[in-house]
């Protein structure tokens, strides 16, 4: 599978780690399945990082945050296909703490590296999909267009 | 007449491509047993071995978390809408 994404929503993306580093930053990919099975981002939709202990390698989710982004995605017809987060001075590769804390397969996880404030120019955006079996993330083709 | 339930994109593999589904029954429990009754698949996605919802699965009825409102035992109306959202988390876990 791949991810299909504008150049102008990679860039909000990395825009988003780089305003919050050396904090993680974190955020919904909405959009669409294309027909051969592609995950299209449509919009990339910032959400607070809700973790207070630990916020500089550490993210999650506020629930009801959560819930009014998939109803307000819903009635503009879009899909929440995937989620990205920051790794602040850490390599954009999921950790064994991305790992154990994967929702279902059939999500893209975008992770942007963001070294020293600045969005890491070789390798600073990789997206994974969760392995069927739930071991391990599998790494997907990230297609930017114009 | 039942109840809507919003499936997350994974799981509408399992329940053939309908993003909404319909279930009965009088609480959250028989409504989610009835759900999972007419798609198998979904069971092994939302449960643990132990029957229970698995740690990353939220579940709202309306706009509230079914934790806080009695969990399977919350009783539900027809009008009522269920939806399922993954907790979402994780992180770098170089220094840990």
């Amino acid at each position: 599978m791949a991810l299909e994404m504008a150049k102008a929503e990679m860039e909000r993306v990395q825009r988003h780690g780089e305003e919050t580093y050396p904090l993680e930053c974190c955020g919904l990919l909405l959009g669409h399945m294309d027909g051969g099975g592609r995950r299209v981002v449509v919009e990339a939709a910032r959400m607070r990082n809700a973790n207070t202990e630990s916020p500089q390698n550490r993210f999650v989710f506020d629930p009801h945050e959560h819930l009014e982004k998939q109803k307000s995605a819903r009635a503009r017809g879009l899909e929440i296909i995937g989620f990205y987060h920051s790794h602040p001075d850490h390599p954009a590769r999921p950790s064994q703490f991305d790992l154990e804390h994967a929702a279902w397969p059939g999500y893209s996880y975008l992770i942007v590296s963001i070294e020293r404030g600045r969005a890491a120019a070789q390798a600073g955006a990789n997206s994974f999909e969760l392995a069927e079996d739930r071991s391990r993330f599998l790494e997907e083709a990230v297609v930017l267009t114009d | 007449m039942g109840m809507r339930i919003h499936i997350p994109l994974p799981l509408r593999v399992f329940t053939g491509q309908h993003a909404t589904v319909e279930a009965e029954g009088r609480d959250v429990g028989e409504v989610l047993e009835d759900l999972m009754r007419t798609h198998p698949q979904l069971r092994s996605q939302l449960l643990n071995a132990e029957g229970k919802l698995r740690s990353f699965v939220n579940v709202y009825l309306n706009d509230e978390d079914i934790r806080y409102t009695g969990s399977g035992t919350t009783p539900v109306q027809s009008s009522d809408t269920l939806s399922i959202v993954p907790a979402i988390a994780g992180g770098n876990c170089g220094r840990c």
